[in-house]
């Protein structure tokens, strides 16, 4: 490319600061403000976890063992002839060891935090592969249940 | 009756606009190809489009994060999340404003000195010489123009994002004490790169699509007086503001707005 064509060095050395700096923003929003392990989750395998009751699960909440963050909620639709939430986890390819028999719990992060769904492994030899169902689980606690019980049973108690 | 004809002339008007809005892109694209056989008349406009508009672009980022840092801490602080805060600007910059405060820079930066440009070649026969040279003027004069248009705004939305991130972070973790781990740990945990980044490159270009489209349009559709020019520079940064804007809502509620 000559000189003459496009005005001159100063131009085309403005212009490859401004692509270079764009290139460079790029990479700094895709690595260090943005997370790909996010992306990686998304192609990883699926598994299924009926649910009593999901509390303030959304899509997206992390699903963790032993609080390490393995993939994300992908999906929640209510079971038509159970009523029971059924939640789709996508965990990453290479947490592919959980047994089958591994159970799920929604926990919350502190008390108030968002939620979460915890798997806890279990001893099984056969392994959860995508599509399958995790039969164990428990759902999330409710607070305001819990209160209402508390409230409940020191009633109860004064009244003895 | 004379109303009436008015509200007649009016409509016709505008729909005439239109049309010769949409030729004009039709005949842009069927020369488009010239932008690459000459791709040094594409540099040369990244020059004056892009890199022109770079320092604005800088300081309205930095600014635009800073405050938002500042504001965003003001509302979460009362529910205790200001751990949030670094997700807050994180999002708002990459979805919403990013994109379009870049987009409204450029046509005010750029977008305007463009059709005043191409208004002026009008209005003193350049284009005409042009075309009496046997030189295509819009292969010549309109696609680069447009072709760097369309380039240099997502560019631009980037740095701007980056720079606003940087910017809400110095207020919220040296000013305000947020922790600067907390920032980008929560930036981390909920920003996705084609969810929300990769949306909001879209975005840019379909802004910077818009833009480039309207400010060559009204250049070339300039009436060629000064008053004439003085008209089509104006309405290349209202038109062009507006439909960012408005395009915005629309992009964003294709995008984000579905209940899943």
């Amino acid at each position: 490319m000559s000189n003459t064509a496009t005005g001159g060095r100063k131009i085309e050395l403005w212009v490859g600061v401004l692509v270079l700096g764009g290139l460079l923003s790029l990479g700094f929003l895709a690595f260090e403000v943005g997370n790909f392990d996010n992306a990686r989750v998304r192609d990883g395998y699926r598994v299924y976890a009926d649910f009593q009751n999901i509390g303030g699960l959304t899509l997206r909440a992390p699903v963790a063992v032993a609080g390490v963050r393995i993939g994300q909620v992908t999906g929640i639709t209510l079971s038509r002839d159970s009523f029971n939430a059924r939640v789709e986890l996508t965990i990453a390819r290479r947490y592919d060891n959980l047994p089958v028999d591994s159970s799920a719990s929604i926990f919350t992060k502190g008390l108030l935090g968002a939620q979460y769904v915890g798997l806890e492994p279990g001893f099984d030899e056969e392994l959860l592969g995508d599509g399958d169902e995790i039969e164990f689980t428990n759902s999330s606690v409710v607070l305001e249940q819990l209160i209402g019980e508390l409230l409940f049973s020191k009633a109860e108690e004064a009244a003895e | 009756m004379n109303a009436l004809a008015a509200i007649g002339r009016f409509t016709l008007g505008g729909v005439y606009h239109l049309g010769r809005c949409g030729v004009f892109l039709c005949t842009m694209l069927a020369v488009i190809s010239h932008a690459w056989r000459r791709f040094a008349l594409v540099v040369r406009q990244l020059y004056f489009a892009g890199v022109m508009t770079l320092l604005i672009t800088l300081v309205a980022g930095l600014f635009v994060g800073m405050v938002l840092s500042l504001q965003g801490y003001y509302t979460l602080v009362n529910y205790g999340g200001e751990s949030a805060l670094g997700l807050l600007v994180a999002l708002s910059l990459t979805r919403e404003l990013g994109p379009v405060l870049a987009a409204v820079l450029f046509t005010g930066r750029a977008g305007s000195a463009i059709t005043a440009e191409i208004g002026l070649m009008k209005a003193t026969d350049q284009l005409a010489a042009m075309e009496m040279m046997a030189t295509d003027p819009v292969a010549r004069v309109v696609v680069p123009r447009f072709v760097a248009g369309v380039l240099a705004v997502p560019i631009l939305t980037l740095l701007f994002n980056v720079v606003g991130v940087l910017g809400g972070y110095y207020v919220g973790t040296v000013q305000l004490g947020v922790d600067s781990g907390v920032y980008w740990a929560s930036m981390q945990n909920g920003v996705d790169v084609f969810e929300d980044i990769g949306n909001g490159i879209i975005k840019s270009f379909v802004f910077g699509f818009v833009v480039s489209w309207i400010m060559v349009f009204e250049g070339c559709d300039t009436e060629p007086t000064a008053e004439g020019i003085s008209r089509a520079t104006t309405r290349t940064v209202v038109v062009g503001s507006l439909s960012v804007l408005g395009l915005d809502y629309i992009l964003t509620a294709l995008m984000y707005g579905g209940i899943s």
